[in-house]
């Protein structure tokens, strides 16, 4: 009988930008640790929230989102839904909060362990069911909270007073962490991580917007891995060198007619939603396996933020996706379409974000029709497996597929 | 003469059509047993049967529906929503908004004036608005599936079924069944509620007539008046409507065998 034999790997490349993201966001997690091992209090901290905040002051944050989504592809979604549901929190809130909740109860997640908080930094902007989430977390763990209170722009600019309402918002969050780690803003800090924060958005925006070229020199999925790092460390100097080095390998596998996308890239899509983390690998196949390269997604542009100070900073975290009006949120998706040659969009009807998954039914509509192309949904969750069925995901793709060929002939 | 075969294999039944030339049926017939089944091979026999053709004689077979992928059979498959739009196309040429309901989903499809789909629309993983809903109810009122048109017509005053869940909705209908409301009032309420589930997901996707219905709960008179009724247009329908996806799979079949 044959044995098998397993291909070696080679080994990763440190100077690689694939290489030095992954430790990026490991380091996120160890340094947070470290901080706690020596006594430092830390927090746990929403996406969105402001970074720049707890970076000026030197707290180590973690990030409940990101370490939900790790566990969920890692395969213990279900398991630690099930934990918060047996406490009576119903099936029907965001899976990352079950996740969450069950962590903080269980304290240990071997598939993505951190160190429990000493207070709560949330911001509403990306979604108003975070606030329950963390303020039962903080009553579980009898933590402070502080909150941003960001709030859902019907407009299609930031009013100046909104930015008057969340700087003092701003402020006051920063004067209440003083006062709990000890720790002390400094503005020539705060100008160091702006730097940083503009130019690992800048060049990370740089490096998704590669997608303009046919065909794209990465595949869409990168970015999904790639973005943990713009969640947990953009204002950070490793973060700037590292979305720099990723949009120099863009450029160059476009010049060299190179892509991480390993197929012939038939078709290109825009992805709607957050990834369905647990069917990862099943959702990433159903596309690379129809050459469909998913090349570009909101999703991953939310976490770019350009400013050049303070107010404006605060005009920045205004603007995410989830806070800002259909008609905003429509044409920059439109545009995102444009700019990337998209012939077909995917929605992920995702049970844990009902605001996201809301507006979708509308908004893919629009989109539709002024970019006319064919639009396909189909249903799952962020980090709940219990709510993906392969054969119904694998239908949608097929005809969506087909009507791409129809549309080019094939 | 060229023959071409159309397979779709669903959740619960499987069709077969095998057509002369792309256009002339030949061989037809419907098998109570879906994907995972022996529905599939008591389909293929019974085609070669009634066509006194040989699996050589095929020129080529196209396979769809959910039991596209385990049939080994066939030379290629395609989506059930391209294959339906095929097949109501070439039945009614003027047909732009197909609503195929089957066993275990319901789909809106739009057509350009070429018959080609543009874009389609599904249900979510629920199996209310489907089939399956109606084999339940049917079951619960000891009827037979075929019987639910013939007692709908009879109602005078539809029963609310509310619930959009098939389990929530099983109990709905039996405790009106026990607050005394009648058969055909009750049937006509479950046929209004497949209706308007569906209604809904057309009107998302937009209505553009003509109007179509495909798949095996077009067969049900109730569920096409109710739908009729929600859309406000007349809703087209063939006596093969469960057969149009197979229809479909036989004429792409057949133009792969033009193009080689």
């Amino acid at each position: 009988m044959s044995q098998e034999v397993k291909k070696e790997r080679p080994a990763p490349d440190p100077n690689s930008a694939k290489y030095k993201l992954n430790a990026i966001a490991m380091k996120a997690y160890a340094d947070a640790q470290a901080a706690k091992d020596r006594g430092e209090l830390i927090g746990w901290c929403s996406s969105n929230f402001p970074v720049e905040i707890p970076e000026t002051l030197g707290i180590a944050v973690c990030y409940p989102e990101n370490q939900a989504a790790a566990i969920a592809a890692r395969g213990a979604g279900a398991k630690m839904c099930e934990i918060s549901e047996a406490d009576g929190y119903s099936n029907d809130i965001c899976a990352y909060a079950r996740i969450s909740l069950a962590y903080a109860k269980i304290k240990d997640a071997p598939e993505q362990n951190m160190p429990q908080p000493d207070f709560m930094l949330c911001c509403n902007n990306i979604c108003n069911c975070m606030i329950k989430w963390y303020e039962n977390l903080a009553k579980e763990l009898n933590i402070p909270m502080i909150m941003i209170d960001i709030p859902f722009n019907p407009d299609y600019e930031v009013s100046d007073a909104e930015v008057e309402y969340i700087k003092a918002q701003f402020w006051d969050a920063i004067h209440q962490l003083e006062e709990i780690t000890g720790k002390k803003w400094s503005d020539e800090k705060y100008k160091e991580v702006m730097e940083y924060s503009g130019r690992t958005s800048r060049a990370w925006l740089a490096a998704t917007s590669c997608a303009k070229y046919t065909p794209s020199p990465f595949n869409g999925f990168d970015l999904l891995n790639h973005m943990a790092v713009m969640v947990t460390a953009r204002g950070k100097v490793e973060a700037a060198d590292a979305m720099e080095t990723l949009l120099k390998e863009y450029e160059e596998n476009h010049a060299t007619g190179k892509s991480t996308f390993r197929e012939e890239e038939k078709h290109r899509i825009m992805f709607e939603g957050i990834a369905c983390w647990p069917w990862l690998r099943a959702t990433s196949t159903g596309l690379k396996s129809r050459g469909i390269n998913m090349v570009t997604t909101i999703y991953a542009d939310a976490f770019g933020f350009i400013y050049k100070d303070f107010d404006d900073m605060c005009r920045a975290y205004a603007k995410v996706p989830n806070a800002i009006n259909l008609e905003l949120a429509r044409d920059k998706r439109v545009k995102l379409c444009k700019e990337n040659h998209v012939e077909g969009l995917l929605v992920h009807t995702n049970r844990s974000c009902k605001l996201w998954s809301g507006f979708m039914y509308e908004m893919s509509r629009q989109i539709g029709e002024t970019c006319n192309i064919p639009v396909a949904s189909f249903d799952g969750d962020q980090a709940d497996p219990r709510n993906f069925s392969e054969a119904q995901y694998d239908t949608r793709v097929q005809g969506l597929t087909e009507i791409m060929e129809a549309n080019k002939g094939v | 003469m060229i023959y071409t075969l159309g397979i779709d294999i669903g959740s619960t039944t499987s069709k077969g059509m095998i057509l002369k030339d792309g256009s002339d049926e030949v061989a037809s017939s419907i098998v109570l047993a879906g994907t995972g089944t022996a529905g599939p091979k008591m389909l293929m026999e019974q085609l070669y049967e009634q066509s006194g053709l040989k699996p050589e004689d095929i020129a080529f077979t196209i396979v769809t529906g959910y039991g596209r992928k385990t049939f080994q059979e066939a030379d290629d498959q395609l989506s059930e929503l391209t294959c339906h739009s095929k097949g109501v196309s070439f039945l009614f040429p003027q047909v732009r908004t197909v609503i195929d309901i089957g066993g275990q989903d319901a789909k809106v499809l739009a057509l350009n004036d070429q018959g080609k789909m543009t874009n389609f629309i599904m249900n979510d993983k629920c199996a209310a608005g489907t089939g399956r809903f109606l084999d339940v109810m049917a079951q619960i009122l000891q009827l037979k599936i075929g019987d639910l048109e013939k007692e709908a017509e009879k109602a005078d005053n539809p029963a609310k079924i509310s619930s959009t869940c098939t389990v929530f909705a099983e109990s709905e209908v039996i405790s009106q069944l026990a607050m005394g409301v009648d058969m055909p009032n009750l049937v006509a309420g479950i046929c209004q509620s497949v209706a308007s589930r569906v209604a809904g997901l057309a009107k998302r996707i937009g209505i553009h007539e003509q109007v179509c219905m495909s798949g095996g709960v077009a067969q049900n008179g109730g569920v096409r008046q109710a739908l009729q009724n929600e859309l406000g247009v007349p809703i087209l329908y063939s006596e093969q409507a469960q057969l149009m996806g197979a229809l479909g799979a036989a004429l792409y079949a057949y133009e792969r065998v033009m193009n080689k």
